[in-house]
């Protein structure tokens, strides 16, 4: 008996121990390099010549980079839900998307934070923010709470890795002689002893506790950047709750385009259930009805009100230059989401896939209309400027700036996956044996 | 020899300048009356009245009076504080104004901004679809709630005791969230390296002059502090051939547009001054009297309008 249960345990150690890339990894590894390296050539451009190699003028000032960093910002907060929310609701279905969750929201956070050195006009001096920081301002707020978020998140992926790297430096032969040095470096200090496990279960406890508040501030914040103006379509009280909102449900989305990857890449069927699937479509449906919900009050009260001063910026989502961008984030983001997951055969793993690949181009894209149309509709007329000034579409370097981050991001994620075992094999152990007993 | 820079520059702002008078003793970097001394400069017997630091009128030979050479640079500190006891206010009279863009050139040519770029920006306004258009210049408003300070995260723009809001550019790191924050859409960002003379660009940065602008970094209107320093109008009001433009110190109560002066209080009184977007609590130091009785036709500044607005 005895022996047969550590038979399973073998079984189960192999199926989860990270692979080396395949085929197919080396060519995705190598695609997700080149567009980072063509991002990387766009802003030594930029670097070299200024802002002026992007399509920002003096109205859109802000452009893609800041959609990005926003959308950056959201998708990192899914890393709080599934792993604090769900750990301190004692939800138990959630184990083989914890870690999921916190590797997307430990690429998504790094990278919100390239984005804004990258969208600053002078980034040599952005040791400045911590030279003269003004405390008052809402940008060293974001600062503030953002490395705050970094760092518990980073905690958050290394605290239960322990065990994990216990189980990795067992096989020695499997892993190159680096990345053993690696797990030794970093983990060879646990041992898995009582006393050690109450401390880590107390530190991922107080972490689970912390990281709520501090994601929801990192994310109201970032609001903040946009509400604290006078801008019509960022004058909103509604815009902190708006945001949280609208980031659960990206990163949502992420997590389940994330586990369908990786239940198909690394043959994880036993793990990541079609349970799995159908519980997240269950959530996405909750989040994006709540989402949808933020929308409604986000426009409608000021569609109905019609303020000559937001009239221009309103026409323009509904029906003017915007409407077929906000039409698609809308329906592609929320509504086709809602009605396909409200059918049980929508939550089968494909079609929550899909949904999921919807949800997060929607959230880019209502990210980007959460920047732009404002600042293109100012409250005195755009006048006495070049005429390019008064439109605004993205110029290659930050496009390719832009798909580099976001290839960046998968690269982290892919490279932390190749690293550690995408899902955690002595929790998974410990729930087997607690079903067995 | 600092001490003595400063003691003369001193001397200079609190006595002869508020008289008015351009000349003063001495410009070589010693004691104002040394050098007169040094070069034995002979009496000429005709005396000039003068307003000394202590605020009495005192006799000076003419021949010991020298031009005053340009005002030495104030320091970045200096430039932060202003000029104490100094609240600057414009008023702005579109009944006056014909989309001339005097102001605009003479700001561009003033502060060397490249092509596309202007503080000053006049817009053809409307109000409603039956109301009269009208002409309307636009300056940075140096609000006394300036959302742009208020925002930025390291200090770069700041708000002065005199009431101008100006940026440092060493400072500045390009975020640009000053801009979103502006209602009035007032800052000009330097999105590539600007085009200036090497003897400009190799200036030290003055916030008072806001030259050399850098890439990477906000611009706008700066109520042309340097000229406020000396006692000079802004370049836009001196510019302005109608006198739409009239600047001054509210505390003495008086703005000027060169040519006529008025109590700063009656003329808004009397002439119903406002400020724009008053509901947004940003307390601009720039008023404006309404388009009534007007000098010219709307239509007179079209033509005009076309050359950047096509």
């Amino acid at each position: 008996m005895e022996n047969s249960a550590s038979i399973a345990d073998e079984k189960t150690i192999n199926d989860l121990l990270p692979q080396k890339f395949g085929k197919w990894g080396k060519i995705w590894v190598g695609i997700l390099v080149a567009i980072c390296l063509v991002g990387m050539f766009a802003y030594y451009r930029q670097l070299r010549y200024g802002l002026v190699v992007t399509s920002m003028r003096d109205y859109a000032s802000w452009g893609i980079y800041i959609s990005n960093f926003v959308f950056f910002v959201a998708i990192s907060l899914v890393g709080s839900l599934i792993t604090a929310v769900f750990r301190l609701a004692g939800v138990q279905w959630s184990t083989p998307l914890t870690r999921i969750a916190e590797v997307i929201a430990v690429a998504a956070i790094i990278f919100a934070s390239i984005i804004i050195i990258v969208d600053m006009g002078s980034p040599e001096r952005f040791y400045f923010l911590v030279l003269y920081g003004r405390v008052q301002s809402p940008i060293i707020w974001d600062v503030i709470v953002i490395s705050t978020y970094f760092f518990i998140s980073i905690l958050l992926l290394y605290y239960p890795l322990l065990p994990d790297i216990k189980i990795l430096l067992r096989f020695k032969e499997n892993t190159g002689k680096r990345l053993y040095k690696f797990y030794g470096f970093i983990g060879s200090f646990w041992k898995g002893t009582a006393r050690q496990k109450k401390i880590s279960e107390k530190a991922i406890n107080i972490l689970c506790i912390t990281i709520i508040p501090v994601a929801f501030s990192i994310h109201t914040v970032t609001s903040w950047l946009f509400a604290t103006t006078y801008r019509p379509g960022w004058d909103s009280t509604n815009f902190g709750a708006y945001f949280i909102a609208g980031a659960f449900l990206v990163g949502a989305g992420a997590v389940v385009v994330a586990m369908y990857v990786f239940r198909k890449a690394d043959h994880l069927e036993k793990y990541i259930t079609e349970d799995h699937f159908e519980k997240m479509g269950r959530i996405l449906v909750l989040l994006a009805l709540l989402y949808l919900y933020f929308n409604v009050n986000e426009f409608l009260t000021p569609y109905f009100k019609m303020k000559e001063s937001e009239r221009a910026y309103l026409n323009g989502l509904f029906t003017g230059d915007f409407a077929p961008v906000f039409w698609f984030a809308i329906l592609v983001g929320m509504i086709l989401p809602i009605i396909i997951l409200l059918f049980k055969k929508g939550r089968k793993p494909l079609p929550v896939f899909i949904v999921g690949i919807m949800v997060v181009v929607g959230a880019w894209f209502k990210r980007y209309l959460i920047v732009t149309p404002t600042l293109l509709h100012p409250f005195l007329p755009m006048h006495d400027v070049p005429a390019s000034y008064r439109h605004y579409f993205p110029s290659w370097e930050e496009w390719a700036i832009t798909m580099g981050s976001l290839a960046g991001v998968c690269l982290v994620i892919t490279v932390l996956t190749r690293i550690f075992p995408i899902i955690p094999i002595q929790e998974t152990l410990n729930e087997q044996h607690e079903t067995a007993a | 020899m600092n001490q003595e820079n400063n003691s003369r520059r001193d001397f200079l702002l609190s006595g002869l300048m508020a008289a008015g008078i351009g000349v003063a003793a001495g410009c070589a970097p010693k004691s104002p009356f040394e050098t007169a001394v040094g070069d034995e400069v002979k009496a000429s017997g005709k005396k000039i009245k003068l307003l000394s630091v202590d605020g009495e009128v005192i006799e000076v030979d003419e021949a010991f009076l020298k031009p005053v050479p340009h005002m030495p640079p104030v320091s970045n500190t200096e430039a932060r504080i202003g000029i104490p006891g100094k609240k600057f206010v414009m008023v702005i009279d579109l009944s006056r104004c014909k989309n001339l863009k005097k102001c605009q050139s003479a700001c561009n040519h003033a502060h060397e901004l490249n092509p596309g770029q202007n503080w000053i920006k006049v817009d053809p306004m409307q109000e409603g679809e039956h109301t009269a258009p009208y002409w309307e210049p636009t300056t940075c408003m140096h609000c006394d709630e300036p959302p742009c300070v208020k925002v930025c995260p390291v200090d770069a723009t700041f708000k002065r005791e005199d009431g101008i809001v100006l940026i440092d550019s060493d400072r500045c790191i390009g975020c640009r969230f000053c801009m979103a924050a502006c209602p009035y859409s007032t800052r000009v960002f330097n999105w590539d390296e600007p085009m200036l003379p090497a003897a400009v660009a190799s200036q030290p940065y003055s916030a008072e002059t806001s030259i050399p602008q850098k890439k990477g970094t906000v611009g706008k209107c700066d109520f042309c502090a340097d000229m406020t320093r000396m006692g000079d109008l802004p370049h836009c009001v001196s510019a302005c051939p109608n006198g739409v433009f009239a600047f001054g110190d509210m505390n003495e109560d008086t703005v000027t547009n060169g040519a006529e002066t008025f109590r700063f209080s009656e003329l808004i009184k009397d002439k119903a001054g406002y400020r724009l977007m008053e509901d947004l609590g940003t307390k601009p130091s720039v008023y404006y009297l309404p388009p009534v009785s007007r000098n010219f036709p709307f239509e007179s500044g079209l033509e005009n309008d076309k050359i950047q607005n096509k």
